[in-house]
């Protein structure tokens, strides 16, 4: 303001469009500053999101793609027919309740003829995973003619090994303060020696459930888990959700209770997650008396928590459809239904599924409310199906995360990078879906 | 019902007789209210079967207001109340017995903007006919969506692109195949608000030389802002100021000699 006032003191003489252009002259390179600055900021910003984007996947990334290999232990296995099968039956139970501990055990020490004590040997024992027996009873259940034959097997090597041969564990420090001992060092560089000893990809990851043992531990049951849960979710919330939705926006009266329903539904997409956990602990398990730690509780109370979004994003789309689109349908004499379900929802559906998928995306990361229900329970098994107790990946890498192990921590990073893959995946889907509908006209 | 409407008649139109013989829609103190706006005043208006009929007046006069109340569309606009008597047929159409879907398939309109559907140009004209289960079969669906490309004489230039998105034609093309899609469910009248205010001067001459084509077969109400174009396209013409009908009468007489000095003052320009 005061610029122009000077401006007009001073160029007072001048009138009409000379007056207008040294008065936009005085002030243009001004304006160009401002707009440069303007883009400056911009680009500071997004430079620095992305700073911080590169750091945590180069974090979690450097952390934990050393999880996707495992050692292993290359051992001479004697399927000792008079540990496994005494009875010479080859009974199925028979063979189920046999001591495959002992199997590896005796194979393992028979590689260390020195070691003598008791203490020595639970050492030497310890080198491998404690799974190995299991891995060992699996492989004769499935071909009972290895009994009484000899053979090289790999079976995981324990936790500890693990963080060693990864370089985890740093040889240089003090002996009292790291896990392995001098002496267990020198045997792992013995079974080294022999090529014993290799990293081989880390199948148990992909495959197994959850685990004390940080080199038995699986993501199986958690993603299952999470798929079983998020089809409930979606299930559920898709249609509730467009078809709230429709109804409040094409056929509700806008009235007194309409408003109401409106400010509720927006209150309930701010409500935080961990209550919505509290509502089902109380409403699905208390009273309902649903089981616990189940998906399809976890997939209900998430519905309750996706289903605001969803709301949302189907009514901002439904709006977003040209009235001219509803009039063209109208004035030929379609009527409501015909109208909505021929041209208003195709015109939205790309908008409904981004706001779907990215619902979901919520849904997938949620870990608060599934707390609350039991899902965070240390569960071994895979699940099976929507009743059987499961966990899901964001509360498996919660529980991880709290677990002591060092080699966990490298899983931990793992968890995190596969549920980064699927929410990436889902969020690419729905740019894809969305393109691809709109795509069409 | 005719009696009732006889007696109507008398008290509310001055050319009882011919109306009687003519008419297809009559308005009786047709009233409209936007929630406190009172945009439409005692309205009393016959449309005549087989002719064209043009609404005229300044911009917000109620035109298009009145238009909409001939097919209802009104209706779905929620604090829009309409009020007295609109006949077509000798039947109120704002009667609780009449259903607003068979009404529309009888009235058809045409925008403003051209708004086909985003669907392939067959599609856009088949629509009226399968959502009304118009055609027994493909074969006769096809022959409807030809015939009215045929009659809006849009069917030369798109034949050989059916299946291309209508929203790709040009604005004048895009017009055209609304009208398409209007007649394609045969209706009686066919409504137009302001149908050429969006296209240039040739797309323009084709809509009215259509207008004119279409005359024989339907009774068309247009609302135009340009006064050359309903002296060009229409027999009757009806002046709206403020909400009010002014003026109604042969297009002829209206342009050359009107009773009114506000209808004199908007035809020559002098307002509006």
């Amino acid at each position: 303001m005061t610029d122009v006032n000077s401006a007009t003191a001073t160029e007072g003489k001048l009138s009409g469009g000379a007056r207008t252009k040294a008065l936009v002259a005085a002030g243009i390179q001004k304006r160009y500053r401002a707009e440069r600055r303007f883009r400056m900021y911009g680009l500071v910003a997004i430079v620095s999101a992305l700073a911080f984007m590169l750091l945590l996947f180069v974090n979690i990334v450097g952390k934990g793609y050393t999880a996707f290999v495992q050692t292993e232990v290359l051992l001479p296995i004697h399927y000792d027919a008079a540990v496994l099968d005494p009875s010479g039956t080859q009974d199925p139970k028979e063979l189920h309740r046999a001591n495959y501990g002992k199997i590896y055990r005796d194979s393992i020490l028979g590689l260390f003829p020195d070691v003598q004590t008791r203490f020595e040997k639970r050492k030497v024992t310890g080198l491998v995973s404690s799974g190995s027996g299991f891995e060992i009873r699996d492989a004769v259940l499935e071909n009972p003619a290895l009994i009484g034959t000899q053979a090289e097997v790999w079976v995981p090597a324990s936790d500890d090994v693990d963080m060693l041969i990864k370089g985890h564990i740093d040889r240089n420090v003090p002996e009292d303060e790291r896990r392995l001992s001098d002496q267990e060092i020198a045997w792992i560089d013995a079974l080294d020696a022999q090529g014993r000893i290799a990293t081989k990809f880390n199948w148990r990851l992909m495959t197994a459930g959850d685990s004390r043992e940080p080199e038995l531990a699986g993501i199986a049951g958690a993603v299952i888990g999470s798929f079983l849960t998020l089809l409930v979710t979606l299930l559920l919330s898709f249609p509730l959700g467009v078809a709230t939705a429709v109804y409040l926006e094409e056929f509700a009266p806008k009235n007194r209770w309409t408003d109401i329903i409106e400010v509720n539904i927006n209150n309930l997409a701010a409500i935080p997650s961990i209550v919505f956990g509290l509502l089902g602990l109380a409403v699905f398990l208390q009273f309902f008396e649903l089981p616990r730690s189940a998906p399809l509780v976890g997939g209900l109370v998430l519905t309750l928590m996706t289903l605001p979004t969803i709301i949302i994003a189907a009514r901002v789309s439904l709006q977003s459809v040209p009235p001219s689109i509803r009039e063209a349908a109208l004035g030929l004499g379609a009527s409501k239904m015909q109208m909505v379900t021929q041209d208003v929802l195709p015109l939205a559906l790309p908008g409904i599924l981004t706001g779907t998928i990215i619902g979901m995306g919520r849904a997938l990361g949620e870990t608060a409310p599934l707390l609350m229900i039991g899902m965070v329970a240390f569960i071994v098994d895979v699940p099976g199906g929507f009743t059987d107790p499961a966990t899901v990946l964001p509360v498996q890498i919660y529980i991880w995360a709290d677990s002591a192990e060092r080699a966990f921590v490298e899983r931990t990073s793992a968890a995190i990078m596969v549920l980064l893959t699927f929410l990436i995946l889902m969020n690419a889907a729905a740019v894809y879906l969305r393109g691809k509908f709109e795509r069409r006209w | 019902m005719r009696d009732t409407l006889h007696s109507n008649m008398e008290t509310h139109t001055v050319d009882v007789k011919e109306a009687v013989m003519t008419a297809k829609i009559q308005a009786m103190k047709t009233n409209v209210h936007y929630a406190d706006k009172h945009a439409l005043k005692d309205v009393t208006l016959d449309i005549r079967e087989g002719e064209v009929t043009s609404f005229i007046g300044p911009s917000g006069c109620g035109k298009s207001t009145f238009l909409r109340c001939l097919n209802r569309m009104n209706d779905t606009i929620d604090i829009c109340r309409v009020s007295g008597t609109v006949l077509m047929d000798g039947e109120d159409i704002y009667d609780p017995k009449i259903d607003v879907v068979q009404l529309r398939a009888q009235v058809g309109m045409v925008f403003q903007k051209p708004n086909p559907f985003p669907k392939s140009i067959y599609d856009n004209v088949a629509y009226g006919p399968r959502i009304h289960g118009l055609a027994a079969n493909k074969d006769e669906l096809d022959e409807i969506v030809l015939t009215s490309l045929e009659r809006a004489g849009l069917l030369k230039e798109v034949k050989d692109r059916m299946d291309a998105p209508g929203t790709g034609l040009s604005g004048g093309q895009q017009q055209r195949l609304c009208i398409a899609r209007a007649i394609a469910v045969s209706p009686e009248v066919i409504l137009m608000d302001e149908p050429c205010s969006a296209l240039d001067p040739i797309a323009t001459a084709k809509i009215e030389e259509l207008i004119d084509e279409l005359r024989e077969n339907f009774t068309i109400v247009i609302v135009t802002h340009s006064m050359q174009q309903a002296a060009r396209v229409s027999q009757r013409t009806a002046f709206f100021h403020l909400g009010e009908l002014i003026e109604v009468g042969d297009t002829e007489q209206i342009f050359t000699n009107p009773e009114h000095k506000l209808t004199q003052g908007y035809i020559t320009g002098r307002f509006g």
